[in-house]
């Protein structure tokens, strides 16, 4: 065999002597355990902390606003959509939520769109309906003919 | 992606009706390069054998730069991959972690058999024993670095030389389908997601093959031109002129190919194909008819069709080369963009559109796109100045057996 390709051999072996080394250790544990991906990785991501907390638990200590919110068209509503996830919140109270004042709030429900239903989902054209004052002024987020 | 502000602005991008993750397009304007730039390594390799396995001698003084030209895109050509992806740093874990089950994670291999395999050897071979002779008129740093790239083989020997020719020879016939492959590859990425009737032909891989095959050969002959103006020397114009033909060509087995998957697309009009027909002439009007066709294929083929049958001044011939080369690479590039971008804009669905909005100032991918097509002509200045194929030994006369 000529000497540049004994060389060039030589040159490869080590290179893929290196990959194999690189694959060895940096495979993570867990990989094709179950498929082309980490089986740790169900594990780690179901034991993560759960942000959101239901409207339950929230009725808890404000039972005031889930009782008129119950008796309103937004009976269906978790509070977290609007006031943001709650876990923290629930354990410490000093834990501000989230309170969106202003429009935005409402017309990313509320707002005209050609693709959802209006029997479903009321909408109003926000450039005609009351235009320039909050939403909140008129209507009471939690129990809106309030 | 720009992230969106409220429903209203997310609506005002949006014709007629689309899904909700159809609004950002996730590919953008980085993967449109990519493609570009691996077409433009596999274009470039298929000139270099054109002279090598099919014997064009007229073709002899662009091949180490063809090959040169390959190696330089191909170093980048992952880069706009990479800069895409939203963990960079974590690219590696493709290659360590090998599966069959995703078309994209294959990519690696194919990339790494074609740089490793097929284009650093060839050159390596062509380039031995140049090296050794360059590393013996060296001094210092440079003589070390030489003698390393010979990986210490100091053999000179006619004998080894012609080991060098043989095995050269046996690479190049390897990387002819090697080069097929890579970019078949990139364009069976995309033919293969049945979901988008603008991607989804089995002519996708064919199609991406011949229009790499032009930007390539364009763009040695583009580079060809500039490297000769810049070190003064003359251009040797049989070779242009024969590069223009096989640009001819394959430009209109490239146009064939096209205009047959159009054709067939047209003729069968299945349910997506109104939906397209919008797509084409509204959206993609200006870098479909335009640019892609317009500039990309009726210019060049016309005159280099003229060219074929009659030959003007050799100024004049030169002149009409080198714009050539830039309508075709411009073109190409366009190509690129109605695939990748097209088949984004319009809704699976069938029934509305998105749009994609160009930042060109201080939008990353732009910036980014332009930083990895400009880095490859830096490490190519590099590599003329390491390797120059002007300064390489005659080739060794292997007598016939
Ligand atoms: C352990 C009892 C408790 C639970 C459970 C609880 N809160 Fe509170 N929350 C409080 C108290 C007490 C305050 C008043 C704190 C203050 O005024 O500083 C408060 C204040 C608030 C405020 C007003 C904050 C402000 O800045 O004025 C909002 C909004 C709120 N809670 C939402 C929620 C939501 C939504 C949930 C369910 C995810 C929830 N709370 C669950 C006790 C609770
Ligand atoms: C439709 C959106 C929405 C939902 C759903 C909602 N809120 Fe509110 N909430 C608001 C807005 C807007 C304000 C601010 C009202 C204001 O300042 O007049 C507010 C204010 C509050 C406040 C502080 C002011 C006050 O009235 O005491 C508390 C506490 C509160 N919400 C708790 C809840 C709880 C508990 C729920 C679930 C039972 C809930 N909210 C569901 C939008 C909502
Ligand atoms: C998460 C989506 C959502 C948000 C945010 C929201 N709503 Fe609603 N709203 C609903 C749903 C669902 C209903 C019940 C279906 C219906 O009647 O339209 C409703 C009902 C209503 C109604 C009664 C319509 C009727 O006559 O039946 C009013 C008024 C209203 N919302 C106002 C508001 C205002 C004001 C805000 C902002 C504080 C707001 N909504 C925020 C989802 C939302
Ligand atoms: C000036 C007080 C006022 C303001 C401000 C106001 N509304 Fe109303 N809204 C009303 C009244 C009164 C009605 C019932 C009559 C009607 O349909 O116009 C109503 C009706 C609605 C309805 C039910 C429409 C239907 O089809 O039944 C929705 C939903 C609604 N408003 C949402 C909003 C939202 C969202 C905002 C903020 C952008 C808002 N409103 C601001 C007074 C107001």
């Amino acid at each position: 065999m000529p000497l540049q390709v004994k060389r060039l051999l030589l040159v490869f072996a080590i290179f893929i002597g290196i990959m194999l080394v690189l694959k060895y250790v940096l495979t993570p544990d867990s990989w094709r355990e179950y498929g082309p991906y980490r089986g740790n990785a169900i594990g780690e991501i179901a034991s993560q902390q759960a942000k959101y907390v239901q409207k339950e638990s929230c009725a808890d200590c404000h039972d005031s606003i889930a009782e008129i919110k119950s008796r309103g068209e937004h009976i269906n509503l978790q509070c977290e959509i609007c006031h943001g996830p709650g876990y923290q919140h629930v354990d410490d109270e000093n834990f501000k939520m989230e309170i969106t004042k202003n429009s935005t709030l409402c017309l990313q429900c509320h707002t005209m769109n050609a693709a959802s239903p209006k029997n479903i989902i009321k909408q109003i054209d926000a450039t005609e309906h009351n235009e320039g004052e909050e939403c909140i002024t008129c209507h009471n987020p939690h129990q809106p003919w309030l | 992606m720009d992230k969106i502000q409220s429903l209203y602005e997310a609506l005002t991008k949006v014709d007629g009706f689309i899904y909700p993750n159809e609004l950002a397009l996730n590919w953008d304007m980085l993967i449109v390069m990519y493609p570009y730039i691996t077409g433009l390594v596999a274009g470039a390799f298929i000139l270099a054998s054109l002279n090598r396995v099919f014997d064009i001698k007229a073709l002899r003084p662009t091949y180490e730069l063809s090959l040169l030209t390959a190696l330089s895109f191909m170093l980048v050509a992952t880069m706009p991959l990479i800069t895409h992806l939203g963990q960079p740093l974590r690219f590696y874990e493709m290659l360590i972690t090998p599966h069959l089950t995703s078309a994209m994670a294959i990519f690696g291999f194919v990339y790494l058999w074609y740089l490793m395999v097929v284009l650093l050897l060839e050159i390596w071979f062509d380039y031995r024993y140049d090296m050794v002779i360059w590393s013996r008129e060296k001094k210092g740093f440079m003589k070390f670095f030489y003698k390393a790239l010979t990986l210490w083989v100091s053999d000179t020997s006619p004998e080894s030389r012609k080991t060098d020719e043989k095995i050269g020879y046996f690479i190049t016939v390897v990387g002819i389908p090697s080069a097929f492959l890579l970019h078949g590859y990139v364009g069976f990425i995309f033919g293969s997601i049945k979901a988008n009737p603008w991607w989804s032909t089995v002519m996708m891989p064919v199609i991406f093959l011949f229009s790499a095959m032009v930007s390539g050969i364009a763009l040695v002959m583009f580079i060809y031109m500039v490297v000769s103006y810049l070190r003064k020397q003359k251009i040797d114009m049989n070779a242009l002129d024969t590069i223009a033909k096989y640009l001819f060509y394959i430009l209109i087995i490239d146009f064939t190919l096209e205009s047959l998957d159009q054709i067939h697309r047209i003729y069968e009009a299945d349910e997506s194909f109104d939906i397209l027909k919008i797509l084409v002439r509204g959206k993609l009007f200006f870098t479909f008819f335009i640019m892609q066709i317009g500039v990309g294929v009726v210019i060049p083929l016309a005159t280099l069709g003229f060219l074929q049958f009659k030959k003007p001044r050799v100024r004049i011939r030169k002149l009409i080369y080198w714009i050539i080369s830039i309508c075709v690479l411009v073109g190409i590039f366009y190509m690129r963009w109605n695939v990748v971008i097209g088949g984004q804009l319009f809704s699976k669905s069938f029934y509305g559109f998105t749009s994609y909005k160009v930042n060109l100032i201080g939008g990353s991918d732009v910036t980014l796109s332009l930083l990895w097509f400009i880095v490859p002509f830096f490490i190519l200045a590099f590599l003329l100045w390491l390797l120059p194929p002007w300064k390489k030994a005659p080739p060794i006369e292997i007598p016939e057996e």
